[in-house]
């Protein structure tokens, strides 16, 4: 099946273009046209796994919605009735006539008119939670044909075992549309809850499960990034005085050597594509400039030579072949392109406000920034940014201040920092704007970065 | 019922056996004793002795007149008893100077107490604080004229010791020294070139801060750059060192040793002040001293 719709194309941000006075025909479609509609009538669970229901279908639905590719049919509309299997389906006969929800064609006339079915139940099996999903195209009549996929999931039977199976089988209607599910990634972010002052660096699950810590310097550690594998994480430490660049197994749980330049400040650390290499900020000649070296931070070799300050190196992920950097050269800082042995630079901002934090898009041609254009400094937004035609367009609008823009792996989420709640907390969103969610809520929490 | 007859009053009474117990307690006299010492029998009994006198008289002829009788003594009263001092103590019986003692006395039978150091009479029992300034010994003369009673106590005064030599004036840390005499300078938003202000500041703060180093030769300055919060935490970490580095370099150029002077960058990672406002802001905007050893 061509998913011709989901092609990183434009639109879908006309709404939040309208807010700029640029005329924005950027951005990253996230959906092809009209969005399809998806009807998911609530599993029920027989014996044990009924009280596990709710959380399974409050997962499903929301990983549903949440990757912004469908509009969910409002759960009023549906039928009385909702098959739970594939034989409970009936074709209408005569033509036409209503059957009560067991029908294909109950669901794709009105008022519910989806595209899409996906329904099931849930049972126990020696003392294992199991799922029967199914999912099922409504414009065709004949069930056999119109049967997209029916699976058996099994976990636990447990909430997070429930949980599991039904992040499983919404990853699995994702993927019919050529939607990479995130579960199973991890969002790397920083948090004082521990105690004010303090910044360690946490982990938890995409949707803001699992919170845990991952250092304990009692210290400030801070600007976490993530190598293309996942495998390794880089930070930013005053544990032992001066700011340095730390690095760390997230598999192993260990710390890995990384050679520090002898600099007041070592900093910012992030992954060439092909994670062989790392780039950084180092004020080994007084001004704090580019670096590029080693996995090991070893051979050292300098990108940028100013007497500004130059930061936040971050590699195009797609092409590995030019840097988007932080650069204070032409006045308040602002986002800037060169190639990956620094010539070419190139200013991405217009030089209005100031800019920071730009985040490849997966697909590298586009960047995610906070920006204080139209603000007074301080007042971050975030902003989408064509890199070729440097157009822009906002995705936050005044909720405080927002910051540190990290996509997602399916290229379609956001997750950043904003102060809108009174407090620095993490929140996701599509990368319109739309579908906004709160992750933490416990001390302040800054810095996400979304990995596989 | 005791019958007892009062051979005084020459009449009977009947006395009641409390009366008798008592006669017989004061007395002690027989009835018959009481008869035989009746005055009919003393009044025979001077009488015999009179004529007995004259009798005697009546005998000798004429003889010299005899001298006359030696002048009777001076009535003689009673002999009152002697003064005694049973006690007279001094608690407690050495004193530093400046300090004082107890004097306690308990005399008997005196007419008279009297204690010499200026005290004078007292009564005869007593206490008296004291605080003399050198050793005293205390004499206390008590008057009877039966006798009189002499005492002394002496207080020990000891000199107190010398005060000690004033306490060494205590050596000021190395922190005390910088929060005393080092002042921090502060910057323009996203600056970080070295103010009018902080130029005047710094060309204070270079003595001071060479003064610093000599006293504590193993010591460096830390020079901390801060930045307000507005700015991406990335870039303010560029902007403090930057702040950092320039005061360096103008301490340096004032003369202060380069290697003395060290630098980090805390960026807003570590403000003084956390409202969201310009005087909040131009707080954080500075270059901090703090010595390390």
């Amino acid at each position: 099946m061509k998913r011709h719709w989901m092609v990183v194309a434009i639109t879908a941000l006309a709404a939040a273009a309208a807010f700029t006075q640029v005329q924005s025909d950027i951005v990253i479609r996230l959906t092809g046209g009209a969005r399809k509609v998806i009807a998911l009538p609530d599993f029920r669970g027989a014996g044990a796994s009924a009280q596990f229901a709710d959380v399974f279908n409050a997962t499903v639905f929301e990983d549903v919605q949440r990757s912004g590719v469908f509009t969910m049919a409002p759960k009023s509309f549906y039928p009385l009735n909702a098959p739970q299997q594939e034989r409970d389906l009936r074709t209408p006969s005569p033509p036409q006539s209503p059957c009560g929800g067991l029908c294909l064609a109950d669901w794709a006339g009105a008022p519910v008119n989806a595209d899409y079915l996906g329904f099931g139940y849930l049972g126990e099996q020696g003392g294992r939670l199991v799922a029967f999903g199914n999912f099922f195209n409504t414009r065709l009549e004949q069930p056999s044909s119109a049967r997209v996929f029916t699976k058996v999931y099994t976990g636990e039977l447990s909430a997070d075992g429930a949980r599991k199976i039904a992040h499983e089988y919404a990853a699995d209607i994702l993927a019919q549309f050529g939607v990479p599910s995130l579960v199973g990634s991890k969002i790397y972010f920083v948090s004082d809850r521990q105690g004010k002052g303090t910044k360690e660096i946490w982990v938890m699950d995409f949707d803001g499960s699992n919170q845990r810590r991952l250092t304990h310097f009692n210290s400030i550690s801070t600007m976490p990034s993530i190598s293309p594998d996942g495998r390794r994480l880089a930070f930013t430490t005053y544990a032992k005085g001066q700011p340095q660049i730390m690095m760390y197994s997230t598999e192993t749980g260990r710390f890995i050597p990384f050679r520090n330049s002898a600099a007041p400040t070592n900093a910012q650390a992030s992954f060439t594509p092909d994670g062989r290499h790392v780039l950084y900020a180092s004020s080994v000649s007084g001004y704090m400039q580019i670096y590029i070296a080693e996995l090991d931070g070893s051979n050292p070799r300098r990108l940028t030579n100013t007497r500004a300050i130059e930061a936040e190196p971050k590699v195009n992920p797609k092409t590995g072949a030019d840097i988007v950097f932080v650069s204070g050269r032409g006045g308040l800082q602002q986002i800037y392109r060169m190639n990956m042995d620094g010539a070419d630079v190139e200013r991405l901002t217009n030089g209005e406000g100031e800019a920071s934090n730009p985040a490849w898009h997966p697909e590298g041609r586009h960047l995610a920034f906070a920006w204080t254009r139209g603000y007074a400094p301080g007042n971050w937004n975030l902003f989408l940014m064509d890199v070729a035609s440097k157009e822009t367009v906002q995705l936050t609008h005044g909720q405080g201040r927002n910051e540190n823009p990290s996509w997602a792996p399916d290229g379609r989420h956001l997750a950043f920092c904003s102060n809108r709640t009174g407090s620095y907390q993490i929140f996701t969103m599509l990368a319109d704007g739309t579908g906004v969610r709160q992750l933490t809520t416990e001390g302040n929490n800054w810095m996400p970065v979304w990995s596989k | 019922m005791v019958e007892v007859t009062d051979w005084i009053e020459g009449r009977r009474r009947i006395a009641d056996p409390g009366q008798n117990r008592d006669c017989k307690q004061k007395g002690g006299i027989s009835p018959i004793m009481k008869r035989l010492l009746t005055p009919r029998l003393i009044a025979i009994g001077i009488l015999s002795a009179l004529l007995l006198l004259f009798a005697a008289g009546c005998k000798k002829k004429q003889p010299a007149p005899p001298p006359p009788p030696p002048p009777p003594p001076p009535k003689e009263e009673p002999k009152p008893p002697a003064a005694v001092i049973r006690s007279f103590t001094a608690e407690p019986s050495t004193i530093t100077r400046g300090q004082s003692s107890t004097l306690r006395w308990n005399v008997e039978n005196a007419s008279q107490v009297v204690i010499d150091q200026g005290i004078g009479t007292v009564p005869p029992r007593g206490e008296r604080i004291v605080s003399p300034s050198d050793t005293t010994t205390y004499r206390m003369t008590a008057r009877s004229a039966g006798g009189d009673a002499v005492a002394a106590v002496t207080v020990t005064v000891t000199a107190p010791p010398p005060p000690p030599p004033p306490p060494a004036k205590p050596k000021a840390s190395l922190a005390e020294r910088i929060a005393r005499e080092i002042q921090d300078i502060f910057f323009d938003y996203d600056k970080s070139e070295i103010r009018e202000d902080a130029r005047a500041t710094l060309q204070r703060n270079v003595e001071a801060l060479k003064s610093i180093l000599n006293d504590f030769p193993s010591a460096a300055i830390l020079i901390e750059g801060h930045c307000d919060e507005r700015g991406s935490a990335e870039y303010n970490l560029g902007l403090g060192d930057r702040r950092a580095n320039a005061t360096k370099e103008f301490l340096v150029q004032l003369g202060v040793p380069a290697d003395r002077l060290k630098t980090i960058s805390y960026g807003k990672e570590r403000p003084f002040c956390t409202e969201s406002n310009e005087s909040c802001w131009q707080q954080n905007r500075r270059a901090h001293f703090v010595g390390v050893q």
